[in-house]
């Protein structure tokens, strides 16, 4: 799969009457299912908007900064993690078959999906494209440690490096470590420091402001 | 099927490369697949296991010089006209040129708003009871069906531990091909990382991949 393969995009700016191949087939597709009847335009844009805007990192930030200040729901969110989102109004499909990883200084977490792009919708909206590219794909169950590099993450050399690859309907969400120097932030302070990368596992959370 | 989808492991494909505050779409194309893909699964004519081994059908070359929503946009194509749903007369005019046939469900922009277009939970009672417990050894099978399945090349054959059981789910590898749903046991397997990559191991790695029942025996 060409992991960066963009060169098929949309042309932005002043030239869009020049439409890719790609697009002038998705609208031969798009308009022969709307005239058949099998699918609402409505319903199309309402889900386009739907994953461009309302679903993202920042629900799974949310939960992470809820189990970093809140001790009786992170064992809670570990014990049984669709009752613990559900209780945040986190529910639905994929949060009935959600499962939260803790993160802790001898155990680092991270998350793939070898066979194709399954992640954790409910939490963290839809995937970034390095994620569903060959080389995170082939490299992250063998080459775990690599990979952290690429990302710039070190882990020390005495952890273990868990690696889960979903490989049925179960979505993991990485809890990373609380930063250091965060005692005094609030749980909304703490949810903008928690990185989409750092609810992966190729991440770290931001630092706290000095 | 072992296709090109299944990765895990290949050498070749150099660095991962993020890229600093990607947009959710990189075209309008992509949102546009994304949300017929989900429309169209949600007629019921297909399942999310369908529509990956639709994907993974896409031949090793071409699979590999996809985008991604590319790879969608191909396997929902190939999905529409097994179907019958369209041909490809239609889809290379955009124009609707015999009468549509009558679908049991369309999706609506309420049901979105509510369920965000995605179909309801895998999870299913259980037929019997469970085969293995935490902290089972067990060996992956070595199976190479020309049909769906989700267990990757680079785990078969390999001995590891039960680290959970995750309940009864529904079976991609029957569920995929219209042969009903055939819930079976699933489980969180463990492998060392000696056990996957031998001498290439990295040190302290463990990977585990979620096994269905049928994948599995149990080790002495």
């Amino acid at each position: 799969m060409a992991s960066t393969a963009h060169d098929d995009h949309a042309p932005h700016g002043g030239h869009s009457s020049e439409l890719s191949e790609t697009q002038v087939r998705v609208r031969a597709l798009e308009s022969v299912l709307v005239e058949k009847g099998y699918v609402d335009p409505a319903a199309l844009d309402r889900l386009v908007e739907t994953y461009e805007t309302r679903v993202g990192p920042h629900i799974g930030a949310g939960v992470v900064a809820k189990a970093w200040t809140d001790p009786e729901f992170s064992r809670w969110l570990f014990d049984d993690t669709p009752a613990a989102l559900a209780s945040v109004g986190i529910a639905g499909a994929q949060g009935e078959n959600m499962v939260a990883l803790e993160n802790t200084p001898a155990v680092h977490n991270m998350v793939v999906c070898t066979l194709c792009s399954c992640y954790p919708w409910a939490v963290l909206g839809l995937p970034p494209v390095w994620y569903k590219s060959a080389p995170y794909r082939a490299r992250a169950v063998a080459d775990p440690r690599g990979v952290l590099r690429d990302f710039g993450v070190e882990v020390g050399a005495d952890a273990e490096i868990r690696v889960w690859d979903s490989t049925s309907e179960l979505r993991y969400l990485v809890v990373p470590m609380r930063p250091e120097g965060t005692e005094d932030l609030t749980e909304a302070e703490l949810a903008a420091l928690v990185t989409r990368d750092s609810m992966i596992g190729t991440g770290q959370p931001s630092p706290a402001a000095p | 099927m072992n296709g090109a989808h299944d990765m895990g492991g290949m050498h070749g494909f150099g660095p991962v490369t993020p890229e600093a505050d990607e947009p959710v779409f990189h075209a309008d194309w992509e949102g546009r697949v994304l949300a017929l893909d989900l429309a169209m699964r949600a007629t019921g004519e297909w399942n999310g296991d369908a529509a990956r081994f639709a994907r993974e059908s896409e031949p090793p070359a071409s699979y590999l010089s996809k985008s991604y929503y590319q790879i969608w946009l191909a396997g929902l194509e190939r999905l529409l006209l097994e179907h019958g749903l369209v041909s490809d007369a239609e889809l290379a005019s955009g124009r609707s040129l015999t009468p549509a046939r009558p679908l049991a469900r369309r999706l609506g922009a309420e049901a979105v708003a509510r369920d965000r277009g995605r179909a309801g939970t895998s999870r299913r009672d259980a037929p019997r009871s469970a085969r293995f417990a935490v902290g089972d050894r067990v060996r992956t099978r070595n199976l190479n069906p020309h049909t769906h399945t989700r267990l990757p090349r680079y785990v078969r054959g390999r001995a590891g531990s039960v680290v959970s059981v995750r309940g009864c789910h529904v079976f991609p590898d029957s569920s995929a091909h219209g042969h009903g749903e055939d819930p079976q046991w699933l489980y969180t397997v463990a492998f060392d990382g000696a056990e996957l990559w031998g001498p290439d191991a990295q040190r302290a790695t463990t990977v585990s991949v979620d096994a269905f029942e049928p994948y599995l025996e149990p080790l002495g």
